[in-house]
């Protein structure tokens, strides 16, 4: 099941990147995602026993979050833009410990991105129950600390807990 | 004012909106003080200027299979991009970078 949604992603990507819809193109798309699919299958899914309504329901929930994901960026970006622009450079950089629950590994690399890609704190450590976070300033290590991000992470990627 | 035109301005407006974030990154690389915080401005203050140009770049284009390429960038550069920016931050912290701090700041303010 999960080689064949691999093979149906993979035939997607191909027929994104050619563009062309004849019968020949097509064939070789199919044979070559069936060829790629064969030995690299079980790279894209990490846990092979979770049932696919369940992975469908977490990948719906992911792009929800990716949407909340780019609204706090521009917020961010807005906030780093007009430090930058400030004649006085208002800024308090510092390092910082967040303490963190998650317990899986797509959690933590989905929280310390996630952290990275908002602007003004940038992951430098990840421990097992804590990360290290450089802070530009104050309301930046502020909003991190108000936990907002990790409890969306968790009800993206730790819902059977 | 046709559709063309509406299409236009809008692109121009993201493409636009894309490049000022653009500018700040550099401007924040050149005004920032030390490895970290540069790192913060180059790092992924062109994330959203990426994303912002390549929606400008979307609606100039019109929707057709070249859209879902131009969505292709952006979902690989939010992977790329923090991976790269920490693994330079944890290459900072393992060589003993020492972090920049405030007070040397206002210190050096009075004297300049």
């Amino acid at each position: 099941m999960l080689y064949l949604t691999t093979v149906v992603i993979l035939f997607i990507l191909w027929i994104v990147m050619s563009g062309i819809f004849d019968a020949f193109h097509l064939t070789i798309g199919v044979l070559m995602s069936f060829f790629i699919a064969h030995f690299s299958w079980d790279l894209l899914f990490q846990n092979t026993k979770m049932p696919l309504s369940e992975r469908v329901g977490e990948f719906f929930r992911f792009l929800n979050y990716v949407f909340w994901l780019i609204y706090q960026i521009i917020l961010a970006n807005l906030h780093v833009a007009r430090l930058v622009l400030d004649p006085k450079l208002p800024i308090n950089p510092k390092i910082i410990r967040v303490p963190t629950k998650l317990t899986k590994d797509i959690s933590f690399v989905a929280y310390a991105n996630s952290i990275t890609l908002t602007p003004g704190t940038i992951t430098i450590g990840v421990e097992r129950d804590h990360l290290l976070v450089h802070a530009i300033d104050d309301r930046v290590a502020d909003d991190l600390f108000s936990g907002a991000m990790e409890r969306r992470i968790a009800r993206v990627f730790e819902v059977g807990k | 004012m046709t559709f063309h035109t509406i299409q236009i301005i809008t692109a121009g407006f993201f493409i636009l909106a894309g490049l000022f974030f653009f500018t700040t990154a550099t401007l924040g690389l050149l005004r920032f003080p030390d490895f970290y915080c540069r790192l913060h401005a180059t790092g992924k203050g062109d994330t959203l200027g990426t994303l912002l140009m390549i929606v400008g770049f979307m609606i100039y284009e019109g929707f057709h299979l070249l859209s879902l390429k131009f969505i292709l960038i952006p979902l690989f550069l939010f992977m790329a991009s923090p991976t790269v920016t920490h693994s330079i931050g944890r290459a900072g912290v393992t060589c003993d970078v020492e972090p920049w701090e405030k007070k040397e700041q206002s210190g050096t303010e009075e004297t300049e």
